[in-house]
C-alpha cells in the first residue's frame, strides 16, 4: 500500500487537520506531514497507479519515474524546512494555505495526464493566494488580487490547450508534446506563464514580496519550479524556451540591480534562476534536462535558504527596503552567515550546489555547439553574483548603518537556516547523491581545475566591478516599472477608453432616444390628433362659408377637447360597437 | 550586546582598506593558474589567458551601466500606482 499510495494526498488531507491541533503541537504536526511525504516518496515504485475513469477520462493520479520524484523530493524537504521555519507561527490559515499549495504542487508532479495536472494547477494559484493575503495589509491585498487573476488567465490558456489536445489526439497522458500545434502552444504558454516567463513575469515580483514573512519562502520555491518540472516533462527541446530562457535570465539581474526592496531583489533573482532552467529545457539534451532538474533542485533549497534570511530581517525589523537597512550583521551574525552561503550557491561560487548544478545546463549549451547561449549564460552567472550574490547581503547587512539593532531572530528560523546551508554546501562538495537521482544517468566532473579557475575569474571580477561600481549602484526609494504597468496603470487607461466609450454612446442615446425622440413621439400622440382633426375638419368648414373668427373658436375647441380628453369617447365607442355588429351581420 | 562594545569590525577603515587590498589580490591570483594549466577553450575564443576574468569585468561593468540606463526610464516613485 505505501508503495503506491499519492503523496499529495498526505498533505492536502492533513491540512484539514490543522485546526485541530493547538500550540507546538501544530508547529510540530505541519513538521511532520512534509517528513511523511517525504519518506512515502522514497517508497515508491516506478509506474503507473490511482487509475480512475471519471467523466469518460482515464486519469492517473500517481505516476512515478526519476524526474517526478527529484521534484516530490526537493519539494516535501523544502516543506518540512520552511515548516521548521514557521515553527513560531500558530495562523491556521497560513498553515492551511501552505499544505495545500505544496501538496497540490506534489500533486502536479505525480500526475500522470493533464486533467489531473489541471486540476491540482489551479488549486495550487488559489491556495498559494492566501499566503499573500495572509499578510492583511492593504497593498498584499491589492498585489493577491493582481496574483490571482493572472494565475486565472494562466490556467484559462493551459486549460483551453489541454481541451483542444484532448480532442484533437483523443489522449489524456502527459507525455511528451512532439506536435507543434495550437494546441499545444496554448499549453506551453499556460506553463510558461506560471515560470514568470515575459511578457507575463510581473505577477512574481508584484505579489511574492508582499507575501507574509513564511508566505515568502514558501512561494519562492513551488509555482515557478512546478512549471519547470511540466516543461520538462511535455516540452523538452522546444527551441523558442532557450529564447525564453535567456530573456528571463538577462531580465532578472537588469531589474533586480534597480530594485530597492530586498525580498523583491530575491523574487527577481528567481526569475533570473528559472531562466537558466528554461534555457536547459529548450537545448533539451540529456545533459542539459539533468542540468535542469538538479539546478531546479539546488535552487529551491539556495533560494528557500535566501528568502528566510530577508524574512528574518523583515520579520525582526518590520522593514525590507535596502534605503532603510544596512549595518545588520553587528547584531544578527548567524542571519548573516546563512543568508551568505545561500548567496554564494546561487551565484555558484565552486564548494556550494550552485557551482555543481548550474554547470550541467551551461556545458549542456557548449556540448550542444551553442555559442550564442552560453555567452548569455555566462554573462548571467556573472550578474547573478552582482545582484543577488554580494548586492543581497551588501545592502541589508552591511553598507550604510541606519541604526538597526534587533538581535536574531527565532531558533527555529535559525535551525531551518543552518539546515538548508549545510545542504548547500554539502550538495557542492558532494553532489553525487544529487546526480544519482536525475532523470538520465549523469556521467559528469564539476571539480577540473579549468572550471574552478574559470568561475573564480568571472566571479571575483564581478565583485571587484560591484565595488569599484558602488557608487552607480547607489539605492534610490523607488521600484521600477515592469510589464504590469499594463494592467495596473493601463487598466487605468482601458477605464477611461471604456468610460469615454461606452458612456459617451450611453450619453448620445440618452439624448437622442429618451430626450429628442420621446418627446417628439410625446408631442406628436398629444398634439398630432388635434392637428388631424383640424387638418380635415377646418378647410371642410372653409368651404362650407364659415368665417375665420368661428374657425378659429373652432380650433380652440377642438385643441381643448384633445388636450383634456374631453372628445366623446361614447360615440366612438358606440360607432365601433354598430361596425361590430354590422360586420357579423354580413360575415 | 548590552554594556560590551559593540561589534564594529567592518566599519573601520582600517579593515575596509584591507578587504579592498585583498579583493584585489584575489582576482590577481585567479589569473595566475592560466599561466600554468593547458586550457580547453570551448569556441576557439576563449583560450587566453584570463579571458574569464575579462568576460567577468566587461559584462559586469555593461550590466551595471545599461541598469542605470534604462532605471532613467524605468524607476518611478514608490507611491506611482497609488496615486
Amino acid at each position: 500500500m505505501i508503495n503506491d499510495f499519492p503523496p499529495a494526498a498526505i498533505l492536502i488531507l492533513g491540512a484539514l487537520l490543522v485546526p485541530f491541533f493547538k500550540g507546538r503541537a501544530k508547529s510540530w504536526y505541519v513538521i511532520l506531514l512534509p517528513a511523511a511525504a517525504f519518506y512515502l516518496i522514497s517508497k515508491l515504485d516506478p509506474g503507473s497507479s490511482w487509475q480512475i475513469h471519471f467523466f469518460g477520462f482515464d486519469l492517473t493520479l500517481l505516476r512515478v519515474d526519476k524526474l517526478s520524484k527529484v521534484f516530490g523530493y526537493i519539494f516535501t524537504l523544502n516543506a518540512a524546512a520552511a515548516f521548521v521555519y514557521a515553527f513560531y507561527l500558530k495562523d491556521n490559515t497560513q498553515h492551511m494555505a501552505a499544505l495545500f499549495y505544496i501538496g497540490s504542487a506534489l500533486g502536479v508532479v505525480f500526475a500522470g495526464d493533464l486533467v489531473t495536472l489541471y486540476f491540482f494547477w489551479e488549486i495550487m494559484a488559489i491556495a498559494s493566494t492566501f499566503l499573500i493575503l495572509a499578510r492583511k495589509t492593504d497593498k498584499a491585498l491589492r498585489a493577491g488580487t493582481r496574483y490571482v487573476m493572472v494565475h486565472i488567465f494562466g490556467g484559462l490558456c493551459l486549460l483551453a490547450g489541454i481541451v483542444i489536445y484532448i480532442s484533437q489526439t483523443g489522449s489524456v497522458g502527459f507525455e511528451a508534446m512532439t506536435q507543434r500545434t495550437p494546441a499545444t502552444w496554448l499549453i506551453l504558454i499556460g506553463i510558461l506563464i506560471n515560470a514568470a516567463a515575459p511578457p507575463m513575469s510581473a505577477w512574481l515580483s508584484d505579489a511574492y514580496p508582499e507575501a507574509t514573512v513564511t508566505g515568502g519562502v514558501i512561494l519562492s520555491a513551488y509555482t515557478t519550479k512546478t512549471s519547470v518540472y511540466a516543461l520538462i516533462r511535455g516540452f523538452a527541446g522546444w527551441e523558442i524556451l532557450i529564447v525564453i530562457g535567456c530573456i528571463m535570465t538577462l531580465y532578472g539581474i537588469i531589474y533586480a540591480l534597480l530594485e530597492n526592496d530586498m525580498r523583491r531583489i530575491l523574487a527577481y533573482s528567481i526569475i533570473n534562476q528559472v531562466g537558466f532552467m528554461v534555457t536547459g529545457v529548450g537545448i533539451g539534451t540529456a545533459m542539459a534536462l539533468n542540468g535542469a532538474a538538479a539546478h531546479a533542485f539546488c535552487h529551491i533549497i539556495y533560494k528557500s535558504l535566501l528568502w528566510m534570511s530577508a524574512g528574518s530581517v523583515l520579520y525582526m525589523t518590520g522593514k525590507s527596503k535596502c534605503t532603510e537597512l544596512g549595518g545588520l550583521y553587528k547584531t544578527m551574525p548567524w542571519t548573516l552567515v546563512f543568508g551568505t552561503i545561500g548567496a554564494l550557491a546561487i551565484s555558484s561560487f565552486p564548494g556550494t550546489s550552485g557551482f555543481t548544478s548550474k554547470s550541467l545546463i551551461i556545458d549542456g549549451a557548449v556540448h550542444s555547439h551553442l555559442v550564442w547561449v552560453w555567452i548569455v549564460l555566462e554573462i548571467a552567472s556573472a550578474g547573478v553574483f552582482l545582484h543577488a550574490g554580494i548586492k543581497f547581503p551588501y545592502f541589508v547587512f552591511f553598507a550604510k548603518d541606519n541604526g538597526l539593532r534587533p538581535g536574531e531572530s527565532h531558533k527555529s528560523m535559525l535551525a531551518a537556516m543552518g539546515f538548508l546551508a549545510f545542504l548547500c554546501i554539502f550538495l557542492g562538495i558532494y553532489p553525487k547523491p544529487l546526480y544519482a537521482i536525475l532523470p538520465f544517468a549523469v556521467d559528469y566532473q564539476a571539480y577540473t581545475l579549468n572550471h574552478v579557475v574559470a568561475q573564480m575569474q568571472l566571479l571575483m571580477l564581478s565583485a571587484l566591478v560591484f565595488f569599484l561600481f558602488l557608487p552607480l549602484l547607489k539605492r534610490t526609494d523607488t521600484i521600477s516599472l515592469d510589464t504590469d504597468w499594463f494592467y495596473r496603470r493601463g487598466a487605468h487607461g482601458f477605464y477611461g477608453i471604456i468610460d469615454k466609450g461606452l458612456n459617451g454612446i450611453n450619453n448620445f442615446c440618452d439624448k437622442v432616444f429618451a430626450g429628442d425622440l420621446s418627446a417628439g413621439i410625446g408631442r406628436f400622440f398629444k398634439k398630432g390628433p388635434a392637428r388631424i382633426v383640424m387638418g380635415v375638419v377646418i378647410p371642410v368648414r372653409a368651404i362650407l362659408g364659415d368665417d375665420r373668427k368661428t374657425r378659429d373658436t373652432l380650433k380652440t375647441r377642438i385643441t381643448a377637447a384633445f388636450e383634456t380628453d374631453a372628445y366623446p369617447v361614447g360615440i366612438s365607442a358606440i360607432a365601433a360597437t354598430l361596425f361590430i355588429v354590422i360586420l357579423f351581420l354580413f360575415y | 550586546m548590552k554594556s560590551k562594545k559593540e561589534f564594529d569590525y567592518f566599519d573601520r577603515p582600517e579593515v575596509r582598506r584591507k578587504l579592498w587590498i585583498l579583493l584585489w589580490l584575489v582576482c590577481g591570483l585567479t589569473i595566475i593558474p592560466d599561466l600554468f594549466t593547458h586550457r580547453h577553450p570551448h569556441f576557439g575564443f576563449d583560450g587566453f589567458i584570463g579571458f574569464y576574468a575579462l568576460f567577468g569585468f566587461v559584462t559586469c561593468a555593461v550590466l551595471i551601466l545599461l541598469a542605470k540606463l534604462i532605471g532613467r526610464v524605468l524607476k518611478v516613485r514608490e507611491d506611482y500606482y497609488d496615486k
